[in-house]
């Protein structure tokens, strides 16, 4: 009795000293009517959000738990309930690890390569060259706004093997270019180059905002100190952009990890599964009316793209652990007395 | 050409003489015609694959499949794009794409800058656990929500409708996140006027706010439009018959289906989905580009 008195008695006492500021200069009507109003506001973006988003999300998650495929949209009573039976079906699939592994393939070689390329040409675009960085940015981010449907399809003919333009070039520097996308070698890698092409316009953009605020006064400094330029690259630009590499790195994570489009329209997944992506599987076992299997996967896929991100805050965001540990510790000892509970 | 990007460009010859004092300073008396070449070339090589394709969807079927490839038409030829108009139902596609991406971009500027006013303006209860929620969705991948919002869909009876390609897009959560950093920088003082003259929030927000987001609101929907547009999987999913196919859709579907060895189709089917969107692009490349900017700088 007195156990469940304690925890209560506090809180009244704490809350209205929380709120104490605001409650003072603003009466509860006229607080309450700004509620109802900013609600009014909220209403029909928050009304499709819950059907169109958390809804799915939510029942995405229970389907993943239950045994549904297709046929049972008809007769939803012969849903059953198989508890975590689908994610090991799934994980112990060997082609879900196929796909799996050519995923991880795609994202470790092409976001680190996406990334660089990205910032030498936004460094480049950054010294000095004023008058043309404009036109350069421009057709840089081209690809960017094109469909990715359509551009595989373009792709697939550059990447010919005997009448591509890819390997016309390649043999002008005396290389005797591969079958790209008959050769489960070359395959992922012919994609990478694509993906690269492509996504690379929408970083120079985020590096170039970035490295507007790296400040000139400190590579001149640096410079005379006979720092060269990969280590001031290193030192300098690096390290005051890391905020800005970082979302790059989370933006382009998130959307290699789901790459779908370019095995569709160019290989189908061949030759040998070898661009089989997990979305990819994912949509075709829905298209086989795997429904619960279907949507164990696609969460298999969000955990990974939560631990992508999680992993790339720790690799990108303050170097320094230590000081990191500090500030922690703080926060969670003040913790306590901020909050009422 | 953001604005903080062109800050540079504005003020140009300042700007060249501190490049030109820095480079001496520096001891880069180098001169820079080599990062223009290399600048150059990697921007020949980015815009290589869509001149190809451009030029070779004028090319005859036959010449297409030549080996060595050609770059120049030899022959120069509509044919792929009259093929495309009146055997394959282009027009169809074109005005599908049209009218989703039109409908999902007049929602996304209606909802989200009504949300987007009401987080950065107005302290309400539950505000800033809405907010979080809504950003926490921006990275929940496509394909977790594909399955269940498929047998929604079908249980409300509009797969393969307009409808049923539109709605679960008329409200995404990245034109909030826009909309609300754009509108938390406008003055309050400009709503306490309004509230002082008696105008109601629905009022101050339509007569007030609005007008002054346009800037945001065109970035808006431009991103919003182009998303739709390129937008592949759902539609892919919900659209179960020809003429409800979106202009990716029936690319791709036909480029790996029956029409897969008629290549100069495909060409010009890619020429009709990407063209357009590049005279887009160009024109209104300033909105598009500060749109990135800003939403990356935070």
């Amino acid at each position: 009795m007195s156990t469940t008195i304690l925890p209560k008695s506090p809180a009244p006492a704490q809350q209205p000293a929380r709120g104490a500021t605001p409650a003072i200069r603003r009466s509860t009507p006229l607080r309450r009517r700004r509620s109802l109003a900013a609600w009014g506001f909220a209403a029909p973006f928050v009304l499709l959000f819950l059907v169109f988003t958390a809804w799915p999300v939510i029942s995405s998650l229970l389907m993943s738990v239950t045994d549904i495929k297709s046929r049972d949209l008809r007769d939803p009573f012969n849903v059953n309930f198989v508890g975590i039976d689908n994610f090991s079906a799934v994980l112990s699939d060997p082609l879900f690890w196929q796909a799996a592994r050519n995923t991880g393939y795609f994202v470790v070689v092409g976001v680190p390569l996406v990334m660089f390329v990205s910032l030498m040409i936004a460094m480049a675009l950054n010294t000095g060259i004023t008058r043309l960085s404009g036109f350069f940015r421009v057709g840089y981010f081209m690809p960017v706004v094109t469909s990715i449907v359509a551009v595989a399809v373009v792709w697939r003919f550059l990447l010919k093997e005997d009448n591509g333009i890819i390997n016309l070039a390649l043999g002008w520097f005396g290389i005797d270019g591969p079958n790209w996308l008959g050769d489960p070698n070359w395959s992922m890698p012919a994609m990478i180059m694509m993906a690269v092409w492509r996504s690379m316009g929408t970083l120079i953009v985020i590096f170039l905002a970035g490295l507007q605020g790296v400040p000139a006064s400190l590579h001149e400094a640096a410079a005379l100190d006979g720092a060269n330029a990969a280590q001031r690259l290193r030192l300098i630009t690096v390290p005051i952009m890391r905020p800005t590499l970082l979302f790059g790195a989370v933006l382009t994570g998130i959307g290699y990890l789901q790459f779908f489009e370019e095995p569709f329209v160019m290989t189908n997944g061949g030759p040998l599964n070898s661009t089989l992506s997990v979305s990819f599987y994912i949509y075709r076992q829905f298209g086989f009316g795997n429904y619960g299997i279907a949507s164990a996967m696609s969460y298999l896929l969000f955990f990974a793209i939560v631990l992508l991100t999680l992993l790339q805050f720790r690799l990108l965001s303050e170097r320094d652990p230590r000081p990191r540990k500090k500030a922690r510790k703080a926060s969670t000892t003040t913790a306590p007395e901020g909050s009422t509970r | 050409m953001s604005t903080r990007t062109t800050s540079p460009e504005s003020t140009s010859t300042p700007a060249v003489k501190q490049n030109k004092t820095r480079a001496i300073a520096i001891g880069e008396a180098r001169p820079q015609w080599w990062l223009y070449v290399t600048l150059g070339l990697g921007l020949i090589v980015v815009v290589t694959p869509f001149l190809w394709m451009v030029l070779s969807s004028l090319k005859p079927e036959a010449e297409i499949r030549q080996s060595p490839p050609t770059w120049w038409p030899q022959t120069l030829t509509l044919e792929n794009f009259t093929e495309l108009f009146t055997r394959l139902d282009f027009p169809q596609f074109f005005t599908n794409s049209a009218v989703v991406a039109v409908f999902v971009t007049l929602g996304n500027l209606v909802f989200c800058s009504m949300l987007g006013y009401a987080f950065a303006k107005i302290d309400f209860w539950g505000r800033d656990w809405l907010f979080r929620i809504v950003l926490a969705t921006m990275m929940i991948p496509g394909v977790v929500m594909l399955v269940p919002l498929f047998v929604l869909v079908s249980k409300m009876g509009l797969v393969n409708t307009y409808a049923g390609l539109i709605l679960p897009f008329l409200a995404g959560p990245f034109g909030v996140f826009l909309m609300r950093q754009f509108i938390g920088a406008l003055p309050d003082e400009l709503i306490d006027a309004g509230r002082i003259d008696g105008a109601g929030e629905f009022r101050i927000f339509a007569r007030i706010i609005l007008p002054l987001c346009k800037p945001a609101l065109a970035t808006l929907g431009i991103l919003t439009f182009l998303g739709s547009w390129n937008n592949f999987l759902w539609p892919l999913v919900v659209a179960s018959s020809e003429d409800k196919y979106t202009l990716p859709v029936a690319l791709a579907l036909y480029s790996v289906g029956q029409n897969e060895n008629q290549y100069g189709l495909m060409l010009a089917g890619a020429v009709v989905v990407v063209v357009p969107v590049l005279i887009v692009f160009l024109i209104l490349q300033k909105h598009i580009i500060q749109g990135i900017a800003t939403s990356g700088i935070k």
